[in-house]
C-alpha cells in the first residue's frame, strides 16, 4: 500500500489523524489540567482548555486522605516483582518447551495453555478460600504468586516459546558439543539473544499488574496494603461523591510517570511488542 | 548437528546420559510454571466445579451439598438473560469497534508521512495509562456537566447525560475500553501490514486492480492469521471487563451494564453466596472455551496460511 502520495492526499491523512487522535489524547489532557483546576472550575463552561487558575493544593490533599505514598510503592514493588518472576518463569518454561527434548512435554505444554483458556476472574473464589486458609488475605502475596505462576503467566511462556523456536539453533548446538550443560547454555546464550522477547514480556506484565484491580479489592482491605487502583477510587466525601479534582490529582500522578517512561522508550516499546511470536 | 553431538557423548556409559540430563534439565525449567499452573489453576478450576454443588453462605456460614440446584438456580435466575444480554452486546460491540477502528489506524499509520511515529506514539499512549486513571477520567468527562457535553454545547448540541442512561451508559463503557486498548490491536496490524510482501502489491497494480480491491484481495488474506489471533485475545479480554464497570457504572443504570464478571463479583463478594458465585465461574468458563474453540475452528475456513 505504499506509494507516494499526493499533496492533497497528504493533507487529508493529516487531518484524519489529528481528528482520531483526540479521544485517545485529549482525556489525559483534560485529566492534568483539571487537576490543577480550583473545584469551581472544573466544571466550568465553556470548558477551559487550558486552566485560568492553579491550585496545586489537590496534590497534597492527595496525600492528606490516604497513605499515598505508601499505596504507591505497594504497586510499585509489586509490579517489579512480578515483572522480574514472571520473567524468569516464563523464560526458563519457553525455553524448555521450545528446545528440550523430555517426555510429555507437549502434553504438559497443552496443560499450560489451558490457563490461556481460565482467566483468573473465573478462579477467584477458591482462590480468595485458598488464601484465605493460608492466612494471606490482606497480604500482598495473591497479588505477587498468583500472575508470577499462575494463568497470567501462561500467555509470557507462549510468547518466549514462540520467540525460542524462531531463534537459530546452530548457536546453541555448538556450545553442547563443546560440553556446555544447558543451564549455561540458557543462561549465556539463548537468554541474551531473548532480549527483545523478554523486553514486550516485562512491559505487559508490569501493566497488567499495575492495571490490576479485581483482585486486589478481593483480596486487600485496609488502607495501608491497597495498591494505586484501589485506592484512586477512594477520593470520596462523606456521601460518596467523587471529589474530582483530588481523584485526578491522584490519577495524574498514577499515570503521568508510566507514560513518560514510555514517550522517552517509546521505539523499543512498540516494537518489542510487535515483534515478538504474536503473529499468528 | 544433533546426531553429532550425540556421536561425541556416547562413550561415557553412565546413567546420566545427554539425554537424561537434558530432560531433568526440561523438568527443572517448567517446573516454576507447572506447579504454579496445577497449584493456581487446575485445583481451583477443580475447586470451583466442587463449590458449585453447594449452597455456601460466608456470612451465614453455611456450606451444604445442594447437587446441582445451583444450576437449576442458574437457569431460573431472572436477572441471567439480562446479564448474558449486557455482556454479549458489550463484547460484540468492542470486538468490532476494536478490530475495525484498530485496522483503519494501522492502515494510516502505514502510509509514507512525515511525523507518523509521533501519531503512532499518541494512538498507543492509552494503553500505557493506568487502566483505573484513564476510566476515571473518563467518567469525570462523561457527568452531566462534564467535559463531554461541556465541548458538545459549544457546537449547540444537548448531550444525554452518558452513564445514566442504559444506551449511552453501555456505548460509554465499550468506547472507553475501546480507546484505552486499541493501541495494541494496532500496533500487531501494523507490524503485519508492513510483514505483506510488496511484490505482491506490484503485481496487482501492473495489473490495474484498484486499491479498495488490493486491500480486500490482497491485504486482508495476507493478515488474516493476526486478525484471528487479535479476535480470539480481544473476545476473551472482554469478558474479563471489570474495573471499567466497577468505576464507571457500578453495573447500571439498572443492570444494563452488569455484565457476566461484574454479575459474578456481586453474587461471591458482595453478597457472599459463594456457591452461587462458583457456578457462575463455571459459565464463565465454557464461555470463553466454547469461543476460543469455536474461533481455532473457524481458522480453517478463513485463514490463509502461505504455507
Amino acid at each position: 500500500m505504499k506509494t507516494d502520495l499526493s499533496p492533497r492526499m497528504k493533507v487529508a491523512l493529516y487531518g484524519l489523524m489529528c481528528i482520531l487522535l483526540i479521544p485517545f489524547v485529549f482525556p489525559t489532557w483534560w485529566m492534568v489540567t483539571s487537576s490543577v483546576k480550583p473545584i469551581s472550575d472544573i466544571f466550568a463552561f465553556p470548558p477551559d482548555i487550558i486552566p485560568r487558575q492553579f491550585d496545586f493544593s489537590t496534590y497534597s490533599q492527595v496525600f492528606e486522605l490516604q497513605p499515598f505514598a505508601r499505596q504507591y510503592w505497594n504497586s510499585a514493588y509489586i509490579a517489579a516483582l512480578v515483572t522480574l518472576g514472571t520473567m524468569i518463569v516464563s523464560s526458563m518454561a519457553g525455553y524448555a518447551f521450545a528446545r528440550i527434548k523430555f517426555p510429555f512435554s507437549n502434553a504438559i505444554f497443552m496443560v499450560v495453555l489451558l490457563g490461556l483458556l481460565i482467566p483468573s476472574e473465573v478462579t477467584i473464589v477458591p482462590l480468595f478460600q485458598m488464601f484465605l486458609s493460608w492466612g494471606m488475605i490482606n497480604t500482598h502475596w495473591p497479588l505477587i504468586l498468583v500472575p508470577v505462576f499462575g494463568a497470567p503467566s501462561v500467555f509470557a511462556t507462549f510468547v518466549m516459546r514462540q520467540f525460542f523456536i524462531s531463534l537459530p539453533v546452530e548457536l546453541e548446538e555448538a556450545a553442547r558439543v563443546d560440553g556446555l550443560g544447558r543451564f549455561k547454555i540458557f543462561w549465556t546464550i539463548a537468554l541474551p539473544l531473548a532480549k527483545p522477547a523478554l523486553g514486550a514480556v516485562a512491559i505487559f506484565t508490569f501493566l497488567h499488574s499495575w492495571n490490576l484491580y479485581l483482585e486486589p479489592i478481593v483480596f486487600l482491605s485496609s488502607t495501608q496494603m491497597f495498591t494505586l487502583p484501589q485506592a484512586l477510587t477512594q477520593f470520596t466525601d462523606a456521601y460518596g461523591g467523587a471529589m474530582w479534582n483530588i481523584q485526578l490529582a491522584a490519577a495524574t500522578m498514577t499515570a503521568l510517570p508510566v507514560l513518560v517512561v514510555f514517550i522517552i522508550a517509546q521505539k523499543q516499546f512498540v516494537e518489542g511488542l510487535a515483534h515478538t511470536g504474536l503473529k499468528g | 548437528m544433533t546426531n553429532l553431538a550425540h556421536d561425541i557423548s556416547k562413550p561415557r556409559r553412565t546413567f546420566w546420559t545427554m539425554e537424561r540430563r537434558d530432560a531433568a534439565a526440561g523438568y527443572i525449567f517448567i517446573a516454576p510454571q507447572l506447579m504454579g499452573i496445577v497449584l493456581f489453576v487446575l485445583i481451583p478450576l477443580g475447586l470451583v466445579f466442587w463449590y458449585s454443588l453447594h449452597e455456601w453462605n460466608v456470612l451465614a456460614n453455611t456450606f451444604n451439598f445442594r447437587g446441582l440446584g445451583n444450576y437449576e438456580q442458574l437457569l431460573r435466575d431472572p436477572a441471567l438473560p439480562q446479564v448474558l444480554a449486557a455482556s454479549a452486546i458489550f463484547s460484540a460491540g468492542l470486538v468490532v469497534f476494536n478490530m475495525s477502528l484498530a485496522l483503519l489506524l494501522a492502515v494510516l499509520l502505514d502510509q509514507k508521512l512525515r511525523g507518523i511515529v509521533v501519531f503512532r506514539t499518541l494512538f498507543f499512549s492509552p494503553v500505557v495509562v493506568s487502566l483505573v486513571a484513564w476510566t476515571i477520567v473518563w467518567g469525570f468527562l462523561l457527568q452531566n456537566n462534564g467535559g463531554i457535553n461541556g465541548l458538545l454545547q459549544m457546537v449547540g448540541i444537548e448531550g444525554p447525560n452518558w452513564l445514566r442512561h442504559p444506551t449511552t451508559a453501555m456505548i460509554s463503557v465499550i468506547v472507553v475500553q475501546v480507546f484505552k486498548n486499541v493501541g495494541l490491536n494496532m500496533i500487531l496490524f501494523l507490524a503485519a501490514l508492513q510483514g505483506v510482501p510488496k511484490e505482491l502489491y506490484e503485481a496487482a497494480r501492473v495489473d490495474g486492480a484498484p486499491r479498495f480491491k488490493q486491500f480486500r484481495r490482497i491485504t486482508l488474506p495476507m493478515i488474516s492469521p493476526t486478525i484471528l489471533l487479535t479476535s480470539i485475545i480481544t473476545i476473551v479480554g472482554s469478558l474479563q471487563v471489570f474495573a471499567q464497570i466497577a468505576v464507571l457504572t457500578q453495573g447500571g443504570p439498572g443492570m444494563s451494564t452488569t455484565v457476566l464478571v461484574y454479575y459474578l463479583y456481586q453474587q461471591a463478594f458482595q453478597f457472599h453466596f459463594f456457591g452461587y458465585g462458583a457456578t457462575l465461574s463455571i459459565l464463565l468458563f465454557l464461555i470463553v472455551a466454547v469461543l476460543t474453540f469455536a474461533q481455532w475452528q473457524m481458522r480453517r475456513r478463513l485463514v490463509f496460511y502461505e504455507n
